[in-house]
């Protein structure tokens, strides 16, 4: 086929220049669904509770992912400065990961734990008033808005289709006992979720408001759980290394 | 579009492609230049060298591992396995220059009492250099870059006063498992004349205000079944470190913020907020056990013990 044939006839064109650009991702990406190792087998990560799943979202709403990236990199200052490096199976629920791409603010994903909720409380309400040199913007509607959560459920189903485990009949639920133990099992069915939600925040009041359950109180709750599920200690570093 | 005819250029100069455009207009063909031409191909052979040497090509269900291995010490023992980043890490942490120039310091840390590393000014260099990066990445966020924290949430660290110790191995023991200051809310046990009493009471202690009748009321609830405040802070008020409560007879404040109150009404009601709500939820210090090494520990303790008055 001469050259010229192609230049003048653009719909070989684009079929020509659609094949030649997805290559890449071919080569790179497509692999990644079929090789055995991706996703590392550890114990520990199981999809988020309802309160922290609506946590998530309002994450997502806020634009946190635009300053804050969710992915710690196999290098020695990551390591030094952030904790273990991500696994690939601790976003394995996450539908869309919260990788990020751009590092505004510090790497968040090993970030639950690290600081106490009243904290959390303050440094979103006005993080200037704990760290002065911080150049992130209030979110004080968080601490006065109520969380919505009349559609939690539909959330959990919406996620459900996308390979989430959480359970809507008792085949499901019973497979989640036998995979994550009966207490996560409970979290992640459906049908308890309102109620779920409601006793989690009760127990730890997160945003230091006993009667209320605010946006704050869940954005605080998937804060306070991200990098913290899988207990590093009962695994050999050799072991996640054999994954790659 | 080019139109291909061809067109002789002047004998023994550069040729060209062959094309002709709007009748006249021809493009030289140049050769590239030979050393271009080889380094080019150069990078092709490394190419295929890189493929052989590290992970490179998917094929169903596993991938070419490559022949170059990293190696590292895990549990006393020394590991090689083939390269990845993964492994690559593990052996830039375990053998990498920056890490075996600072695990010197570190290995020395472990192994001296704190007495003696506050007296040896290699080591101190090593902690004020290495301790302040630990404490902006874990610590400042709370505390403040200075440490001077911030009155009402998160303790003041450079000042001399501590609310559950300022010794090394107290420090050590607070960064390791971490802390939860909790006072009992008063509002329901004691009435509004009583809280005001005993407000009173622990103002006068530290002299923000002089001593009246009502302090003199506000004493018996303290030191008595009525409060109990005794039995945290002390029949004098001191405070009990293996409680974590305050010191209440000097002027550093910690919860109430006292010293910015203005007049004498708005420090009775700081104080007495403080009694009403208790503090509760509050005083919540993460445990650093899992974050840091316990050499990094023992390194964290002997800088904020330096901060501000160790004892």
């Amino acid at each position: 086929m001469r050259h010229e044939h192609i230049e003048v006839n653009s719909g070989l064109m684009i079929a020509l220049v659609l094949a030649v650009i997805s290559i890449g991702g071919l080569v790179e990406i497509v692999p990644l669904y079929f090789i055995n190792d991706t996703v590392e087998k550890v114990d520990g990560v199981r999809p988020y509770t309802p309160l922290e799943l609506r946590g998530r979202d309002i994450y997502v709403r806020e634009g946190c992912f635009l300053c804050h990236s969710q992915m710690i990199r196999p290098f020695r200052d990551e390591w030094l400065r952030y904790g273990h490096y991500s696994l690939a199976a601790e976003s394995k629920y996450d539908h869309p990961f919260q990788w990020g791409s751009k590092r505004t603010g510090p790497d968040l994903a090993r970030v639950g734990n690290k600081f106490s909720n009243q904290w959390h409380v303050q440094h979103l309400v006005k993080p200037t008033s704990v760290v002065p040199e911080s150049i992130m913007p209030n979110y004080p509607w968080l601490l006065d808005t109520e969380l919505d959560y009349t559609d939690v459920a539909d959330r959990m189903k919406a996620l459900r289709y996308t390979g989430v485990p959480y359970s809507l009949t008792q085949a499901e639920y019973e497979k989640n006992v036998k995979d994550f133990g009966k207490v996560v099992a409970d979290q992640l069915d459906i049908s308890q979720a309102k109620d779920n939600l409601m006793k989690q925040a009760r127990t730890f009041n997160y945003d230091g408001l006993p009667d209320r359950v605010t946006e704050m109180e869940a954005l605080v709750a998937y804060l306070q759980v991200l990098g913290t599920m899988v207990d590093f200690s009962k695994y050999d570093e050799g072991y996640f290394a054999n994954f790659r | 579009m080019s139109d291909t005819t061809t067109t002789t250029s002047t004998p023994g100069a550069v040729q060209t492609t062959g094309h002709a455009w709007d009748g006249d207009l021809q493009e030289f063909n140049n050769p590239l230049p030979r050393w271009w031409l080889w380094s080019f191909y150069a990078t092709v052979v490394f190419a295929v060298f890189y493929w052989f040497a590290y992970p490179a090509w998917p094929f169903g269900k596993t991938w070419t591992k490559g022949f170059t291995t990293a190696t590292y010490t895990e549990g006393g023992q020394s590991h090689t396995m083939r390269w990845n980043t993964r492994s690559a890490l593990l052996e830039d942490l375990d053998s990498g220059s920056d890490a075996k120039r600072q695990r010197q310091y570190l290995d020395k840390i472990a192994q001296t009492d704190y007495a003696a590393i506050a007296k040896d000014p290699q080591m101190v260099a090593f902690v004020n250099q290495a301790g302040k990066r630990l404490f902006e990445t874990n610590c400042s966020a709370c505390h403040g870059r200075g440490g001077q924290g911030v009155v009402g949430l998160f303790p003041n660290l450079v000042d001399d006063d501590w609310l559950w110790g300022g010794s090394y191995q107290a420090i050590e023991t607070t960064l390791k498992h971490g802390r939860n200051g909790y006072m009992p809310a008063f509002g329901s046990v004691l009435n509004a004349t009583q809280i005001d009493d005993v407000a009173n009471y622990v103002l006068s202690l530290s002299g923000v205000v002089p001593s009246s009748e009502a302090s003199a009321r506000g004493q018996k609830i303290f030191t008595g079944a009525t409060g109990g405040c005794y039995m945290c802070h002390g029949d004098d008020g001191k405070g009990i470190k293996s409680m974590g409560a305050a010191n209440l007879t000097d002027k550093i404040w910690t919860i109430a913020n006292v010293p910015a109150a203005q007049s004498p009404a708005d420090k009775l009601a700081a104080v007495r907020a403080v009694i009403g709500n208790g503090v509760q939820n509050v005083r919540k210090m993460p445990a650093w056990g899992e974050r840091l090494s316990a050499a990094e520990i023992k390194l964290m303790a002997v800088y904020v013990h330096q901060l501000g008055g160790g004892q």
